[in-house]
């Protein structure tokens, strides 16, 4: 690969990441209202789809307004942070045979350290607000996104012992016969729960729990910095679909008579409908219950589930 | 667990199912004959005036929005020299509707009357007045009034009889 093809493929990335983000506003705004018996925003454009640009303009017309009694520097690099660590997982994920930013042979673990970083965003924003909701909001954050770390990464070591490589092309190759998730089925549900909790969507936007926290850790942000935030959220799901269709559903594998790159944006948009999905109907648990589920059944779970595969792994090589 | 299937299951089958929303300005909705909305001043069948203006209306108003003056012309039949609505205080109760003895003032199914400047609610005589009898066709007050207004002369009215000479006393 020449340099100006690897410039071409970051350029082209970056863009097409942004732009999902940014359409995700409509799409997820159309789909909610759809499952609830509404239509949502059609009027501008074909489609309503021009309520992105509008959405955009006016949060780039807000007042970008920093409280005097927060910490400035901290309260605006936050929202950076989130936008920042989400684009650097995206770097490793194999879009098509060669469409791919960086083939780490350690692909699978700087995802995992990529995505610990977003953590960052959240409990400095909310530390650097000097609010009472936005630092309650952030302990939130912290803990839960500590707490489903740790068993993401597990959930995903199954995979990692099938394959018997980090590199994400080598996990997508080792799917032809047979998907991860006729093998990994558990492992597959559970990094999916740790991804929403990741992402803090509904069910797990415990950090932001609008009906108790207000909004949480960005309580105090307006304008674009919001919007970072938001940009971030919907980053952050692309970003766990994608790994979950690279990981689990074959990545860019798929019958010949679509291209490889098509194969993978059919099974992520798939993926994107679900976590849309899971925010029109299910009601958010209680904080304790978010961690009492965490800790005592899924980390068993998925300890149990590495524990089986590790043995059947060695079982089948013998 | 299960529970969460099936909810989500529920959920993604009202992809399918018929949209609440009503997609307003192309999209009308349908009101009913006595929906209270904007406020008329009907006409008899034969183009007078139904008003009278004996103020009944703008005494039952809650609000104190309707204004009026009454006068009459030269064969004794009252109207109002000006009849004027605020109907940005209006509350659309309908008890001017109510209150009206001639069925002069009604309420009709109409509630696209946004404005820009707030002096634009202030309808006058003569955007209230329209050429219609409203809800009730063929009623004419002063045909069953005992009065003459120029309309029909003494005792000639419907189910009226003539006026007795108190003077004869022939039976």
């Amino acid at each position: 690969m020449t340099i100006m093809q690897h410039i071409w493929i970051v350029l082209g990335v970056l863009f097409v990441l942004l732009n999902v983000a940014a359409g995700l506003i409509w799409v997820e705004r159309r789909l909610l209202a759809l499952w609830q018996d509404r239509l949502g925003p059609n009027r501008a454009g074909p489609l309503g789809i021009l309520i992105v640009l509008a959405d955009t303009l006016k949060l780039f017309f807000k007042e970008d307004w920093i409280p005097p009694f927060a910490d400035k520097w901290v309260f605006i690099t936050a929202p950076a942070i989130v936008v920042g660590s989400v684009l650097m997982s995206f770097v490793i994920i194999p879009f098509a045979p060669s469409v791919v930013v960086a083939d780490l042979n350690v692909g699978l673990l700087f995802f995992l350290a990529m995505s610990s970083l977003g953590v960052y965003s959240i409990v400095l924003g909310g530390w650097a607000s000097n609010n009472k909701y936005a630092l309650l909001g952030a302990l939130r954050g912290a803990s839960q996104m500590i707490a489903y770390e740790v068993f993401m990464g597990l959930s995903l070591m199954g995979v990692v012992m099938l394959t018997g490589s980090f590199n994400m092309g080598a996990i997508v190759a080792a799917q032809k016969d047979r998907w991860f998730i006729v093998t990994q089925p558990l492992g597959f549900i559970i990094f999916f729960i740790a991804g929403i909790a990741e992402t803090h969507r509904l069910p797990f936007d415990i950090p932001e729990a609008e009906s108790e926290l207000i909004a949480g850790y960005h309580a105090e942000y307006s304008g674009m910095k919001f919007g970072m935030f938001f940009i971030g959220e919907y980053l952050g799901i692309t970003l766990i679909s994608a790994m979950t269709v690279t990981l689990f559903f074959g990545g860019w594998l798929g019958p010949a008579f679509l291209p490889p790159l098509v194969w993978f944006i059919v099974k992520t948009v798939a993926f994107i409908g679900l976590f849309i999905l899971l925010r029109a109907s299910l009601p958010r648990p209680r904080y304790d219950q978010l961690m009492e589920y965490g800790w005592k059944v899924l980390l068993p779970l998925v300890l149990a589930n590495l524990l089986i595969t590790g043995a059947i792994a060695l079982w089948i090589r013998k | 667990m299960l529970t969460h299937l099936r909810t989500m299951w529920l959920v993604f089958l009202h992809l399918f199912h018929k949209k609440a929303t009503i997609q307003y300005p192309e999209e009308k909705i349908r009101l009913a004959p006595r929906w209270r909305g904007r406020i008329v001043l009907t006409k008899d069948p034969d183009g007078g005036e139904r008003c009278v203006g004996c103020y009944l209306c703008a005494a039952a108003c809650p609000v104190d929005c309707i204004a009026l003056q009454a006068t009459e012309d030269e064969k004794g039949r009252r109207y109002p020299e000006f009849f004027r609505i605020n109907f940005s205080r209006c509350i659309f109760c309908g008890y001017c509707e109510e209150a009206c003895p001639t069925y002069a003032i009604q309420l009709i199914p109409d509630f696209e009357m946004g404005e820009y400047a707030r002096e634009n609610l202030v309808f006058e005589k003569e955007d209230l007045l329209i050429d219609s009898e409203g809800k009730y066709p063929g009623y004419n007050y002063y045909k069953v009034a005992g009065l003459d207004a120029g309309v029909k002369a003494k005792g000639e009215g419907e189910k009226e009889d003539p006026p007795v000479d108190i003077h004869s006393l022939l039976p």
